[in-house]
């Protein structure tokens, strides 16, 4: 059942740090996140890792294992082999502040600048009439967790620091996606995506899709669909102006 | 160090912290909220099922009353009714206001929000969005609270000028001046420092309990931060001996054991089973039950299509029964190999469908214990979930006794009597989150003058004791054996001479708790955290494990083998617990149960009441049911 597994953690604050190297018992069942706390508990009391839900809905404890975005309650230890030295470092696209953990306030700092939800003026709440099949699609984006590993592996950000300020990420295109979809929203975002929030700097290569826990369609069904939108817009006046005028 | 003035300090940034906060800002109040974690991240996003409220959506027959009849019959009588009225009559209103904010809730076929059955509820009532209505309702409300800041920074160029959040910062202490609140002192994890909020008004919004126990649903916040505060700060804690059991946690692997698995899955038509494949849920019907609930599996499965016609399944009784079932079950040797039992739904729904209904549960079980829903039986058993006891409060306004200090969702006491009903807990975030909010923002605006802050000195060199302490305990064994003990002698079945053992090892490790030392220095430091946050855990447990040690019968999340029967006279007594300013001295004293208003008790048949109440008060009602109030609504 039990045995030794290696782990090497990065360590370190202030800009400075290295990979650590660590012997540790690992039980049947498992998770990464499960050996880090036992780390903290046996070995290095001051570890830093956040975490809450443990159980991939609160999206927390993102970190790269092995060089991959993951969620450590969300990886078995059984995924690996017994021999297998493994890697654990914090996000990349974060600046640190300890061990694993790291700031993220950039999220945050997006999330605030993308309008909210605009509805009607004339709707009260309770008279909210929507079908199923409406609310599907950006009850799909709703699922994010906001572990932010779609931010952190985006190659816009994620080694071009100079982006940032002109690129919401995928996670906050896709609210403006989100937002759009929504049966109720009356406010304009096609130009705000696109010019904005640096929705023309993705180029679809799906690595945000990949490693999103929630398995969500990030770059199918909210990335490339708001694209067209912006599109549409863009190359169609007749198209734009029949929207202005028959929106409800 | 860093102060801040503020009119109101919600702490906890859950469902219920968040509305107090958008209600006290909508009022005008320049208002802070501190949370353990990053902002959207509280334990609210664990929530499954919906929140409960009569909206009469799927099945028009549903009202207010019968919501609060619900409740009442949930918490076995023991609610604080008036809780239990305010939150069934303005539940449906919380639940429509999220939509204006943005939350795309599960619909009807005409349009409206979908409404599911639970545990409990006489009909379909909690709204949701698949089986992650916690997360909607948090994230919504984050995005209520930036729609507002957005809105300040319009009219005064700053978005923190009337809200801000203090994210990764935990409270230690609550300040005062004199009698009433002053502010709260805390440290910011993610670099050590100490921060003081100067505030006539503090909400506490901080959740649970769940960390005292070894199988818990709870994360690492729910260590019952906002009930300690509210002791050492001279507040009363009522109801602490009921714990609710959810009865299906994960059993498998050890590491996720304790993980929730929604109630849905029976709402939906999920059964239980044991070793021996038999529904044994109808051995379990309690008497005060037995109208209510299907006798045979023909007539329970009937029950999905025909409510009207067919009484319920057993698997769908309050929580504390099916949990008391499930670990009779397993007592008696017929439990599954990992010690639960099985809940199956693979057999009653297409797999399309059980995907459908139950993404994160078929995804929790794929990913983490490598089974897939729609074609194996889950293994299931109680696990640590929700404490129905805490701070007591003014029904109307949140107000504790303390002046200035509130308290509402989880952290507050009362409302869900001695079991609370799957569903109610999203609601009453809503609810009473806002009257919190309300409550602070009037309270605020009777003051003549802002009190002064005092008491910084005491509460740092509280706080830094840990770290300057050298070779002293380990946080994390005291920790650990703190939950042993609460799990093994203060859990789900209680004796006398076990609660006693539970006092003294409790005794013990508060000792060895202000003994222990923290290596590392103040950044971000886990084990200094902990060891901060194991007074809080210890001094909850000994209000639990003194009051499960007074209540002598047997009711909802209180279970005494050597009490078994639940007694009409305990019905009226609460037991309310209190402490010196350094948490020594932890009392609890009976307090009489107020009388329900004639208006809500004439709302139950003679025959239900007389099963929970005295004789002497079966009288009273008599007198009710002849009473001018009766006969003015009868005419109305």
């Amino acid at each position: 059942m039990g045995y030794k597994a290696k782990f090497r953690v990065w360590r370190g604050e202030g800009g400075e740090g290295k990979l650590e190297d660590f012997t540790v018992e690992v039980n049947e069942g498992e998770v990464v996140l499960d050996v880090i706390h036992r780390l903290q508990a046996t070995q290095v009391p001051d570890l830093a890792v956040r975490w809450n839900c443990k159980a991939g809905k609160c999206g927390s404890c993102s970190m790269e294992i092995n060089g991959k975005p993951r969620l450590g309650c969300m990886t078995r230890m059984s995924t690996f082999s017994e021999d297998e030295t493994i890697t654990v470092t914090p996000m990349r696209t974060f600046p640190v502040i300890k061990d694993l953990v790291t700031d993220v306030s950039y999220n945050y700092q997006k999330a605030r600048e993308i309008p909210s939800f605009t509805p009607p003026a004339d709707v009260r709440p309770g008279e909210y009439r929507m079908q199923q099949i409406d609310v599907e699609r950006s009850q799909e984006f709703r699922k994010c967790i906001e572990c932010f590993m779609c931010n952190n592996v985006c190659h816009v950000i994620r080694d071009h620091e100079e982006n940032k300020v002109n690129f919401a990420g995928p996670r906050f295109l896709m609210r403006i996606a989100e937002l759009d979809m929504h049966p109720y929203d009356v406010a304009d975002r096609k130009d705000l995506a696109q010019e904005e929030h640096g929705l023309g700097y993705c180029n679809i290569t799906k690595c945000c899709t990949e490693v999103c826990p929630e398995h969500i369609k990030i770059t199918d069904n909210a990335l490339i669909p708001m694209k067209e939108r912006v599109v549409d817009r863009k190359y169609d006046p007749l198209v734009w102006l029949g929207n202005k005028i028959f929106r409800r | 160090m860093e102060r801040h003035e503020y009119d109101v300090v919600v702490i906890g940034a859950g469902g219920a912290g968040l509305r107090a906060a958008i209600e006290a800002r909508q009022q005008g109040k320049r208002t802070a909220i501190v949370c353990k974690s990053l902002f959207g991240k509280a334990h609210t996003v664990m929530a499954e099922g919906g929140a409960a409220a009569a909206m009469g959506n799927v099945n028009s027959d549903d009202n207010w009353m019968v919501h609060f009849r619900d409740t009442m019959r949930g918490g076995k009588f023991l609610n604080n009714w008036r809780m239990a009225e305010l939150h069934a009559k303005e539940a449906p209103d919380r639940v429509w206001e999220l939509e204006a904010w943005g939350a795309l809730f599960d619909r009807t076929k005409d349009g409206k929000i979908s409404q599911r059955n639970f545990g409990g509820h006489e009909y379909p009532r909690l709204a949701h969005v698949g089986d992650r209505t916690g997360l909607e309702m948090i994230r919504t409300l984050q995005q209520r609270v930036v729609a507002l800041q957005q809105e300040d920074y319009q009219v005064h160029g700053d978005y923190e000028a009337y809200i801000k959040v203090f994210a990764e910062c935990t409270v230690t202490r609550l300040l005062k001046d004199g009698d009433a609140i002053s502010g709260a002192f805390g440290y910011w994890r993610e670099t050590g420092k100490f921060i003081v909020f100067d505030a006539p008004a503090v909400v506490l919004a901080t959740g649970g309990i769940g960390k005292s126990y070894v199988v818990t649903s709870n994360s690492w916040e729910y260590t019952g931060d906002g009930h300690a505060l509210a002791l050492l700060a001279g507040a009363k804690l009522i109801n602490m001996e009921f714990i609710q059991f959810h009865p299906t946690g994960m059993v498998w692997p050890p590491s996720v054991r304790g993980i929730l698995v929604t109630e849905s899955v029976r709402g939906d038509g999920g059964v239980l089973r044991n070793a021996q494949g038999e529904r044994f849920m109808f051995n379990y019907i309690p008497d005060v039950f037995k109208d209510k609930y299907a006798t045979s599996e023909e007539e329970a499965d009937r029950w999905y299509t025909d409510q009207a016609g067919n009484r319920r399944p057993p698997e769908l009784l309050p929580r504390d029964e099916v949990a008391r079932a499930i670990n009779s079950e397993v007592k008696a040797g017929r439990g599954s190999p990992q010690g639960g039992v099985f809940l199956d739904v693979s057999t009653r729904l297409p797999a399309a469908e059980i995907v459908k209904r139950l993404p994160s549960m078929h995804h929790q079980f794929k990913e983490l214990a490598d089974v897939d829903i729609t074609k194996e039986p889950m293994q299931v058993g109680p696990t640590c979930h929700y404490i129905m006891g805490g701070v007591e409060v003014d029904a109307d306004t949140a107000a504790a006794s303390v002046p200035g200090l509130f308290a509402a969702g989880e952290v507050s006491g009362g409302m869900h009597g001695s079991n609370r009903l799957g569903g109610n807990s999203l609601s009453d975030l809503l609810v009473f989150g806002r009257r919190a909010g309300a409550g602070a923002a009037e309270y605020i605006d009777g003051l003549a003058k802002r009190p002064v802050v005092t008491g910084v000195e005491e509460a740092m060199a509280e706080a830094l004791a840990p770290l300057e302490r050298a070779g002293g305990e380990n946080p994390y064994e005291v920790h650990h054996e703190l939950q042993r003990t609460m799990n093994e002698l203060a859990g789900i079945i209680r004796r006398a001479g076990e609660l006693s053992e539970a006092l003294e090892v409790v005794e013990k490790l508060k000792s060895r708790a202000k003994n222990t030392a923290a290596a590392g220095g103040k950044i971000y430091n886990p084990g200094w955290h902990l060891a901060i946050d194991l007074r809080n855990m210890l001094l909850v447990s000994e209000c639990v494990a003194k009051a499960a040690l007074l209540r002598e019968e047997s009711r909802g999340g209180h279970t005494r083998d050597d009490y078994p029967i639940m007694s009409p006279d305990w019905r009226r007594k609460l037991l309310v617990c209190s402490a010196a300013p350094d948490g020594s001295e932890v009392s609890v004293v009976e307090k009489v149960q107020q009388s329900m208003r004639d208006d809500l008790i004439t709302l139950f048949d003679r025959g239900e009441l007389s099963k929970y109440l005295t004789e002497d008060e079966m009288a009273e009602f008599d007198a009710a049911l002849a009473g001018p109030l009766v006969a003015q609504k009868r005419e109305s």
